[in-house]
């Protein structure tokens, strides 16, 4: 087990190396922030003077270490378009970014896991069908067209919900939470849903297909022919059975949900790291887009090693080979 | 403190005003970068000396009256009973200090102060300005740069702008005490920003409004959205393609104005050969006929209504009304003639026309892309092969301003509101002073470059209009570069609210009023 973590460890850290090199490489090639740090009046030795003292006239390989070695002690520079500390502008909005994702994430497996139990369980009833229908229109509407949509039925018709930002945050220390009022659920809704929905139709298309083939195996034949009730069939046995890939799944998900809520932040003016990262994009704030990515790649690291650990968990088979100590996770 | 603000502004009801623009400004601290969302946001709170009324003219400000004893100086009498909004008062000693400021390390408002030789002070309330040379438009300049108090700043540490070389903080980016008719309240970058009203300002002004809460919504479709829902009061700017149908709701409206800024088109003229072009051996822009064929094939009022939806003013100068040396009665275009530029390019020796690249972005100015699209296919009618190139400002500025282009879209508006500023950084020969910085064809001609000169520091403003109008005349009749419009603002808002739409695309929330009967 330790073995196996600090495997994954070292492999984790060579990621990161290679992220950080490829997003600082990448990164000097969108354009010069000097152009916009500088109004227009700015003479071309101003330019020149800053351009130097900012360091861009360095090579790359000099940039690079230095981007690295404040990197290791969690200091990313000053965000070129902010003047402010790019550790803390990702602190601020990296809770916004989390909450958004963790409530789709919920949502998503709330609705995702039973809808897919009924679709396989009922399979050929005109509701399962339907369901499948609509899923396939839920995997297939890319986020920013369903965020528009929500938004104009919601809140440009309904007026129900509001359209954009995060409504009233309470703080808890460090941690500015929107999930401690009702206005800031209200905030929540639209734009949790809209990242939901791609997720939401995956885990339960997935749901199906694994709980179809779960249903075939001779297990489950067995365990009717002991005379076991339906609900201890499918849901105590097949369900079980059915998680182990919906784990992996929802886990790299999650990953994605919060790397690639760039869009639905941006519809929805929501106040997280997409939304940083965007607008660092429009303005060649090298350091905000590099640190964002590095820390997109922790999270990914971090939950592929969580999702390995959470196999121990529920699979059996795996934890025959552990020494046991993953039988009390 | 809230409770004092409602008292003062004699009203017992909070009015409170929501506002969302496409950006934020990008800093609390007025001298930290020269551009205009963070201008007229930080315009709220702090002032300059000289301001501008409802029509962009001069009117006091911090200071009362201001005068030139001798060419190079300027001396301005200070507004007394003026407090900053911690309570302390303002002096000559405040003025002498921000001037420094705005003139020193980390400052971008130093094109508006390099003509600055000294700051000093005569008594606590009359500060003198000494210029290098002659400078007849300080008055005008100094509307930009604003007052911040010299204590406030020791005691925060902040008595320079914020150092980004250095990576170090400024409290001045998060807070802020000036002496404007609003106060900051709380700033979140990138999220919303809470000013309220200053109860003890010197002014009386138009507005009821106690309290605005200004959000930036990037996504164009989101902020149209909000508006429509009635979670913003006002937004700015509208996509063209929404106006028709905010005006068709009946609790909104929307206000259309000319902007300063003019967009226009540039050509190498320097280059024996050009970079991006199919004629080997010479440089087509550099023989007139080209560039007036050029001209003439472009389809301006189609422009107009088909690109810009009617949003936009074609001129034929480089700088709009509200500048000052505009005259409308230089403002009069080639007409378009489609046959008349065949002809001029097969007399310069293209008859079957040629291949040039255009250079164009695609996020900076009201559908530039678009623009630079249409201006393709009317060059195709001449017979020139337009490879557009469109891509974002931040790739194209830098690529631009390496002169790493044939032919491109430019907008400028003057930040002085004067036309030596145009002059200067658009039509006169580049220099290594930084005069010409953005002529990126380097168009040249000696009698721009000397009136320019002159123009500077001439004083009596009858002579100095003359050699204005001269100096435009000269570059209209080389065709320097092709003038194509002025863009226009769009905001909308509810329909009870009344606001001053100034053509700089200030949004100053003292002239905002928001009639609550009506609503």
């Amino acid at each position: 087990m330790l073995v196996f973590i600090v495997r994954r460890l070292v492999q984790a850290i060579a990621v990161m190396l290679a992220v950080a090199f490829i997003a600082f490489m990448l990164f000097q090639y969108v354009g010069d922030p000097v152009t916009h740090l500088l109004g227009q009046d700015a003479t071309p030795a101003q330019r020149e003077q800053l351009r130097s003292d900012l360091g861009l006239d360095k090579p790359f390989p000099v940039q690079f270490v230095r981007f690295v070695g404040n990197a290791v002690q969690g200091e990313f520079g000053l965000s070129l378009r902010q003047g402010q500390k790019v550790s803390r502008l990702l602190a601020e909005r990296f809770p916004a970014t989390l909450e958004l994702a963790l409530v789709a994430a919920v949502m998503a497996l709330l609705l995702g896991i039973p809808m897919g139990v009924y679709a396989a369980l009922r399979r050929g009833t005109v509701m399962s069908q339907m369901l499948m229908t609509v899923s396939l229109l839920g995997v297939s509407l890319p986020t920013f067209l369903i965020g528009i949509l929500l938004i104009l039925i919601f809140a440009v018709q309904l007026q129900w919900l509001p359209s954009f930002g995060r409504g009233d945050v309470t703080q808890l220390g460090a941690w500015a939470t929107g999930l401690a009022s009702v206005d800031g659920w209200k905030h929540l809704i639209l734009p949790a849903t809209t990242l939901a929905i791609f997720q939401l139709t995956l885990i339960m298309r997935l749901v199906r297909a694994e709980m179809l083939e779960v249903l075939r195996t001779d297990f489950i034949r067995f365990a009717r022919a002991r005379g076991l009730p339906d609900h201890l069939v499918y849901f105590g046995h097949a369900l079980k059975n059915t998680l182990v890939p919906v784990i992996t799944i929802t886990g790299l998900q999650l990953g994605s949900l919060i790397a690639f809520s760039i869009i639905t932040e941006q519809v929805f003016q929501w106040p997280g790291m997409g939304l940083l990262f965007i607008q660092a994009v429009a303005f060649a704030d090298v350091p905000v887009m590099a640190a964002y990515l590095c820390l997109i790649a922790l999270v990914f690291v971090t939950i592929n090693l969580v999702v390995d650990l959470l196999y121990f968990a529920v699979d059996p088979r795996l934890r025959a080979d552990a020494s046991g100590v993953a039988r009390s996770i | 403190m809230i409770l004092s603000v409602l008292l003062m502004a004699g009203s017992t009801q909070a009015v409170t005003l929501r506002v969302a623009n496409q950006g934020d400004a990008q800093s609390m601290d007025p001298h930290s970068l020269n551009e205009s969302l963070q201008l007229t946001f930080t315009n709220n709170i702090y002032e300059p000396l000289v301001a501008r009324d409802k029509k962009l003219g001069l009117s006091p400000g911090l200071a009362t009256r201001w005068s030139q004893p001798k060419p190079t100086v300027w001396r301005f009498e200070l507004r007394r009973g003026v407090n900053f909004h911690d309570g302390t008062p303002f002096t000559a000693d405040d003025v002498v200090f921000s001037f420094n400021r705005a003139a020193g390390a980390g400052s971008d408002m130093q094109g508006y102060t390099n003509t600055f030789k000294e700051v000093r002070k005569i008594d606590a309330h009359t500060v003198e300005v000494e210029t290098l040379t002659p400078f007849p438009i300080l008055p005008d300049v100094l509307t930009n740069v604003f007052v911040m108090s010299k204590k406030w700043c020791e005691d925060n540490k902040a008595q320079a702008p914020v150092d980004r070389r250095k990576g170090i903080e400024n409290a001045a980016s998060f807070k802020a005490n000036g002496t404007g008719p609003f106060r900051l309240k709380e700033r979140q970058p990138g999220s919303r920003t809470v000013l309220v009203r200053n109860g003890t300002y010197w002014d009386k002004v138009d507005t009821n409004v106690t309290e605005v809460i200004f959000t930036p919504i990037g996504n164009a479709a989101t902020r149209v959205a909000a508006l429509l829902s009635g979670e913003v009061d006002v937004m700015e700017p509208v996509p063209l393609q929404d106006v028709e149908r905010i005006k068709a709701s009946p609790k909104l409206k929307v206000m259309q104005g000319p902007e300063l800024r003019t967009i226009f088109l540039g050509m190498d003229q320097k280059r024996d050969e050009l970079l991006f072009s199919n004629v080997k051996g010479k440089n087509p822009f550099k023989d007139k006929r080209v560039r007036q064929a050029f001209y003439q094939a472009i389809d301006i009022e189609t422009i107009k209504s088909r690109v810009m939806r009617g949003a936009a003013l074609p001129t034929a100068l480089m700088v709009g009304p509200g500048i000052r040396g505009f005259s409308a009665e230089q403002n009069k275009r080639l007409p378009y003639d489609v046959e008349a530029a065949k002809k001029l390019l097969a007399e310069a020796g293209y008859p079957s026309g040629f291949e040039v690249a255009l250079n164009c972005p695609n996020d900076r100015y009201v559908n530039d892309a678009d623009i630079c699209q249409a201006v393709a296919a009317n060059l195709a009618r001449i017979g020139v092969k337009v490879n557009l190139q469109t891509e974002t400002k931040v790739t194209y500025f830098p690529k631009i301003l390496r002169r790493d282009t044939s032919f491109y879209l430019l907008g400028w508006t003057p930040s002085t509101y004067d036309s030596h500023n145009a002059l200067s950084a658009l039509m006169a020969s580049p220099t290594e002073k930084g005069q010409g910085q953005f002529n990126l064809g380097a168009y040249s001609n000696a009698k721009v470059d000397e009136l320019t000169l002159k123009i500077q520091s001439e004083t009596d403003q009858a002579k100095r209009n003359a050699m204005i109008k001269e100096a435009f005349e000269a570059h209209a009749a080389d065709i320097g570069h092709l003038p194509l419009h002025q863009q226009a603002l769009a905001w909308a808002m509810k329909r009870n609210i009344e606001l001053v739409q100034l053509a700089d695309n200030y949004m100053p929330y003292k002239y905002v009023v928001v009639n609550e009967k009506a609503k």
